[in-house]
């Protein structure tokens, strides 16, 4: 005797239960969406808030501290928000290089023979990663006013001229200046490596550690001094490890180069937050800074998922 | 036949000593000339820079509330801007007189916190002393019964907003976190869809542009006539926020449950709520307790960004303490510290906690 032929489309079954709940969940969301978009019309209209992006061309009429381009206040608001990306993205590149140095660095030196180094390197880990990184930010910001030098006694080395007034490059105080980095950007700089660069040491000492004991032994029996062994047969195995992790921290600082906010450096969430004091279109200008964030976090991923792909092991 | 004398090899020399402070030293700091160097060099930065740093916090310090002795020439690091504005920094605008109630509500909070941690408390009831605990807490704070007097959640502030604001949304993201993460494995397509749109979308911005969307976009999403409290409407922000990284964390944990696990629970007919909550959830969650540490103590840290929305949580109202006074306002780096410590103590006690969590969890498969 045949089993019973399955009835497919009963009360009882597993995929009729599965679309109810599917078609039961959309219906949810969709209502919640038109609830909110409903009220956020209605009250838009009540308190006569005008809405749209057509205020991207108008003049946006204030100074902006720093820029890569030329941008003065009679210029558009989409200059102006174009003004903060640069700066975010000078930011986080930056960052990205240094924290990657200096992690590495850290990561390595908890591997050190010597127990001073060692013991640093752990004490600066456990330090950074436990104090909130826009506390840090405000500190650095702090130090920095208060530390550096007045503008016309500045510290000198060669060309590098650092001041109240940033970090200079030129000949002498009196010429003109090829380029300078305000003391905001170098706090904002200063306070997301020396934060972030504590997970990555975590990072890269996780990776590390996941490597087979077996290859650091092998390698000494080959007569690899630790250093090479280090270069030559560790990291290169444990990149593998690290590069996922290794993402989100890049991810993470730029994110949280948002916090220059607080000091003042004008990224593009600082300017996000002038053009809604300005214009009152806070939804518009909201979408703008998510829409800019998600951009570079996937342009990110995908530079590292790739460069991942590279580093993965070529199996047959 | 001479007679052969027994001539006696020379002695070895002794074993050179593997156990002691001398043995520990030679091994870690002068084991070959690398190391030698390394100690040389890293140990004379120490000794140029460590002293000054003392004499500075420690030996010069003015410990005392005087501004004047802290503006003498020469004098350290003034830590008496703590022994006079502590009660500002740590309560906030909160009503002088009525400071012992956030008082008795954050000593409740913690140690709710810490026997939520104990695992002789890990009951059903720990969830109904948690709803109490709150309970208590608010009507602490807010007052309006009982005879105390109402303080609006506008002048909350200081170390019970800090507390209340990372257990509260620590508490509330977890739920949803939970939700989400089976969302995103389970096996129809629009739920899927929608939880991991949920969780790429909020991990791709930083927690400050969903801040201001709380403090901006939200009162625009009410229906005409409902306002809602800022503190509520930062704290649904940050729980949304958080929700996605822990649920992130929790999917890690779900992935390495071995596939059989799930056709056993099948196989002995157990429905879909049944196997996750019975057998796939327990074993999950033991293995992410780590991640979810690092997720708690990221919460604790992040509350400090409400400062920027002008809730004066610890960061906030230690510049609320400082900027309005010119007398101690130059000592503000003295404040930072006090509160990085703060900030410090909680964070560090976390990751500690958490290592011993892993500890216990590893005992089965530590050999």
């Amino acid at each position: 005797m045949s089993p019973p032929k399955k009835k497919n489309w009963s009360w009882r079954s597993q995929a009729f239960r599965g679309l109810v709940y599917q078609v039961l969940a959309i219906a949810l969301i969709g209502l919640l969406v038109w609830f909110l978009a409903h009220n956020t019309a209605l009250n838009m209209k009540v308190r006569g808030i005008q809405s749209g992006f057509d205020f991207l061309t108008q003049q946006a009429g204030f100074d902006i501290g720093e820029s890569l381009f030329d941008y003065d206040p009679t210029q558009a608001y989409w200059r102006a928000f174009m003004t903060g990306l640069f700066n975010t993205l000078r930011v986080a590149l930056l960052g990205i290089v240094l924290i990657t140095l200096l992690g590495t660095l850290l990561g390595v030196g908890r591997f050190s023979h010597n127990a001073l180094v060692r013991g640093l390197c752990s004490a600066y880990v456990e330090l950074f990663r436990n104090i909130p990184v826009l506390l840090q930010l405000l500190m650095w910001y702090l130090l920095l006013a208060e530390a550096l030098p007045p503008m016309d006694v500045p510290w000198q080395l060669g060309p590098l001229l650092l001041s109240k007034n940033g970090l200079a490059w030129q000949a002498g105080i009196e010429a003109e200046a090829l380029f300078t980095l305000s003391p905001e950007f170098l706090a904002v700089l200063l306070g997301l490596t020396l934060y972030t660069a504590a997970f990555v040491a975590e990072v890269v000492r996780a990776g590390i550690a996941a490597v087979p004991r077996g290859q650091a032994e092998a390698a000494a029996a080959l007569g690899l001094s630790r250093g090479q062994s280090m270069r030559l047969v560790m990291l290169p195995q444990a990149l593998r490890v690290i590069i996922p992790p290794l993402t989100n921290q890049y991810l993470n600082l730029t994110k949280n180069s948002s916090l220059a906010v607080a000091i003042g450096y004008p990224d593009v969430v600082s300017i996000a937050n002038t053009a809604i004091n300005q214009t009152g279109r806070a939804v518009e200008c909201i979408t703008i800074v998510m829409a800019i964030y998600l951009c570079t976090s996937l342009a990110t991923s995908l530079t590292m998922n790739w460069y991942n792909a590279r580093a993965a092991i070529k199996e047959r | 036949m001479t007679a052969q004398t027994f001539q006696p090899i020379a002695a070895r020399p002794a074993p050179v000593r593997s156990d002691g402070a001398l043995a520990w030293i030679r091994a870690n700091l002068f084991g070959d000339w690398k190391t030698s160097l390394a100690t040389v060099l890293v140990g004379g930065l120490l000794l140029v820079y460590l002293p000054p740093l003392i004499q500075w916090a420690l030996v010069k310090a003015v410990w005392l509330p005087q501004a004047e002795a802290c503006r003498a020439a020469g004098a350290g690091a003034c830590w008496g801007v703590v022994a006079e504005k502590y009660r500002f920094i740590i309560f906030g605008r909160y009503p002088f007189d009525e400071q012992w109630r956030p008082l008795v509500a954050t000593a409740l909070m913690v140690a709710l916190l810490v026997a939520s941690c104990i695992r002789a408390f890990w009951k059903p009831g720990l969830a109904v002393l948690w709803l109490v605990v709150l309970a208590a807490f608010f009507v602490l704070m807010y007052g309006h019964v009982m005879g105390l007097s109402k303080v609006e959640t506008d002048r909350w502030g200081g170390l019970p907003l800090t507390i209340l604001l990372a257990s509260l949304s620590i508490a509330l993201a977890f739920p949803l976190a939970l939700v989400v993460a089976l969302g995103r494995r389970s096996s129809l397509p629009a739920i899927r869809t929608v939880s991991t749109v949920y969780v790429e979308l909020v991990r791709g911005v930083p927690l400050v542009s969903v801040l201001f969307m709380a403090s901006f976009m939200f009162p625009l999403f009410m229906p005409q006539g409902v306002t809602i409290d800022v503190l509520v409407r930062v704290l649904a922000g940050i729980t949304l926020f958080s929700a996605a990284y822990m649920a992130e964390v929790i999917r890690g944990g779900l992935q390495a449950i071995p596939k059989g696990q799930v056709e056993a629970a099948a196989t002995l007919g157990l429905s879909y709520w049944q196997t996750q909550r019975l057998i796939v959830l327990p074993q999950a969650l033991a293995m992410v307790v780590p991640g979810l540490m690092n997720n708690f103590i990221a919460i604790f840290k992040d509350t400090s960004l409400v400062t920027i929305v002008s809730l004066y949580e610890l960061t906030g109202s230690l510049g609320l303490a400082l900027n309005s006074d010119a007398d101690w306002r130059p000592f503000k780096i003295e404040g930072y510290l006090f509160i990085a410590l703060i900030y410090f103590v909680f964070c560090f006690s976390m990751s500690r906690y958490s290592r011993w969590v892993e500890k216990q969890v590893n005992k089965g498969a530590a050999r």
